[in-house]
């Protein structure tokens, strides 16, 4: 079932690691203003940032393949499922067009990134969402890859890390993308009954049908500095409830203070942090 | 348009029900007077004369009730959501009266509160114990006030598991009730955890080695309806719907506009015959024509053969096959 297909070597193409619609490029392409603050800074302090606004600390969106760049061990990436296409299971009116604007902008082929690689020597099975494609959202082939992934991890016996993002259901795609709720979170089940770690790790945003299915099924539950993390998005809540969300809600710290978040960890730490729990589940 | 004909079908039975009870009163007097002298016969003349007038009047508004329903013969996905959220549909207090047995309700998910979105128990089913669980709505406003509409909190997911739970470990199969609009998208319920509460209950339910069978009586949306809904059998009333949220929601996101509610139900596949053409239900249960609130009791006529066919063929499978059956059911979606 699982493919293995070829290595792509690191450092890849950062050209589309700054989502245009946080931080503006400035017309002098070697610095960037933060959306957030406007402030300038060198493009490179951007990067040896991993792409925090070095001035106001405000997260900018990173691809998901720079994500794996900066946890995985050099040459240790492998993709699975990479040939895996979208689908588009309703023939949904401007669908196909939609999803090839996005293939061209992002070079992806869907919202989800599936990988196995080691992380300090350690063998794991990495999933990470891109937010920039469709939002991260939940199609049939997103569920599919997932599942996938986690059943390799099973199968494997590799730590399975996970990198949610995504604004929820894939419209497009309707029923089909709710079921792929109750399919991922029976895979994640399965491998938790054979024993697997499994890591989940929050990034902006996590909402709708992937925080109530793989994204909440963790052992240890980490998240991003200032994710937006929640089922109902705030602007349907605000028209439920007819009030205004006080400051920080359904955001990373608020989660973590209210019971639902192990530990923020900054992007700078991703990787040792991965690390520790990793030996610290060795037998 | 399904709104006009059901107003036209309502006026009509009631017109029909005052008929029918002013012949009856006549028809007694008739029968009385059979058997009497001339004279009564003959004051019972008029009578009879109006009565025959009334019955030919009665058949002729029945036919005309007849036309207007066969015009429901072939509903529009709008008109099936409108029916699908009908008022006076069938909801789960009137389904577990109408198929059950010895009802014992169970409150609260015994760790923080009672939701009463959420409806269950154990009750007989053809005399099995089951575990029975659904959305309440209610039927009138003060009801769907009280239950919060059929919108679950986490309470009211973790009240389900935990009737599910039991129904595992005492190897009862589990039946589910779906009608709801959603999870509740509250701030409380945000910071219970809605998105891990669901997510648990779609965790743990791929696990169960008992029978699950979902029934979508009303409508089922969006994460709030699977959360009770993953089953080895799904079977969906006739006009019920099911989707990943609701159409208005659906064309407000995707354009912006909830007005456009109407192309989004014929573009959702969000219809009982839908959606077993996509594989997701595994039996359209017939409803009376004009919708199921026209007659309870040939919906649980329908409903009760059918679930009890489908559990009949779940109860031949070992415990690891019912389990393997609801995981494949998933599975091969996508
Ligand atoms: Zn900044």
């Amino acid at each position: 079932m699982v493919s293995l297909t070829n290595t792509i070597s690191f450092p890849i193409d950062f050209r589309k690691d700054i989502d245009e619609e946080i931080v503006k490029k400035d017309k002098e392409p070697v610095f960037v203003t933060c959306k957030t603050c406007k402030r300038r800074s060198l493009k490179k302090d951007w990067k040896d940032n991993y792409y925090v606004c070095p001035n106001c600390g405000k997260y900018s969106t990173i691809s998901a393949y720079y994500r794996l760049s900066l946890i995985l061990d050099p040459r240790s990436f492998k993709e699975l499922n990479a040939n895996m296409k979208a689908s588009d299971p309703m023939e949904f009116p401007e669908y196909k067009e939609k999803l090839q604007k996005q293939k061209k902008e992002t070079g992806l082929e869907e919202a989800a990134v599936t990988a196995t690689g080691k992380i300090g020597g350690h063998k794991v099975t990495v999933i990470v969402l891109d937010s920039r494609f469709f939002m991260g959202s939940m199609s049939t082939i997103v569920g599919e890859k997932v599942t996938r992934a986690v059943e390799y991890a099973t199968k494997k016996k590799t730590p399975l890390i996970i990198f949610s993002a995504s604004g929820g259901a894939r419209m497009q795609e309707g029923i089909y993308s709710l079921m792929q709720m109750a399919k991922t979170a029976a895979a994640v089940e399965e491998f938790n009954a054979s024993g697997g770690l499994y890591i989940s790790y929050l990034t902006h945003p996590t909402t709708g049908g992937v925080t109530a299915s793989f994204a909440s099924l963790g052992d240890i539950t980490l998240a991003e500095p200032g994710a937006l993390i929640g089922f109902a998005g705030p602007r349907v809540i605000e028209q439920t409830i007819h009030k205004k969300l006080p400051k920080g809600f359904q955001r990373s710290e608020y989660l973590e203070s209210h019971g639902f978040v192990d530990k923020i960890v900054p992007r700078s730490e991703m990787r040792e942090t991965l690390l520790k729990l990793i030996e610290l589940h060795q037998a | 348009m399904i709104e006009m004909i059901l107003r036209k079908v309502e006026k009509l039975d009631a017109q029909i029900a005052e008929l029918e009870n002013e012949t009856a009163e006549v028809t007694n007097d008739l029968v009385k007077a059979v058997g009497h002298s001339s004279e009564v016969l003959e004051e019972t003349e008029d009578e009879y004369a109006s009565w025959k007038e009334h019955n030919k009047e009665i058949s002729k508004l029945k036919s005309m009730r007849e036309y207007f329903l066969s015009e429901c013969r072939n509903l529009a996905p709008d008109e099936r959501v409108f029916l699908a959220r009908h008022a006076m549909r069938p909801h789960v207090d009137d389904f577990i009266d109408g198929l059950f047995t010895d009802f014992f309700e169970q409150k609260g998910d015994h760790l923080f509160d009672e939701d009463k979105s959420i409806y269950g128990g154990i009750a007989r089913f053809h005399g099995i114990p089951v575990t029975v669980i659904g959305h309440r709505k209610g039927h009138t406003i003060e009801e769907n006030m009280e239950y919060n509409f059929g919108m679950p909190c986490p309470e009211g997911y973790r009240k389900a598991l935990r009737l599910m739970n039991q129904a595992e470990k005492f190897k009862r199969p589990i039946i589910t009730f779906i009608d709801t609009p959603g999870a509740y998208p509250g701030m409380e319920a945000e910071e219970h955890g809605q998105g891990e509460a669901i997510a648990v209950n779609l965790a743990k339910m791929s696990q169960f080695h008992v029978p699950v069978i979902s029934v979508i009586t009303g409508e089922g949306n969006s994460g709030g309806a699977l959360a009770i809904g993953v089953a080895n059998r799904v079977l969906m009333l006739e006009n019920a719907v099911y989707s990943i949220l609701s159409p208005e929601g659906f064309a407000s996101i995707l354009w912006k506009d909830s007005e456009r509610r109407k192309e989004a139900c014929e573009l959702m596949k969000l219809t009982a015959l839908d959606l077993r053409e996509a594989g997701v239900c595994d039996e359209v249960v017939k409803e009376p024509l004009g919708g199921a609130q026209r007659d309870y009791s040939a919906v649980m006529r329908n409903l009760d053969v059918a679930l009890w066919k489908h559990l009949s063929e779940l109860k031949q499978m070992s415990p690891a096959k019912v389990k393997n059956d609801r995981q494949m059911k998933y599975r091969k979606i996508g």
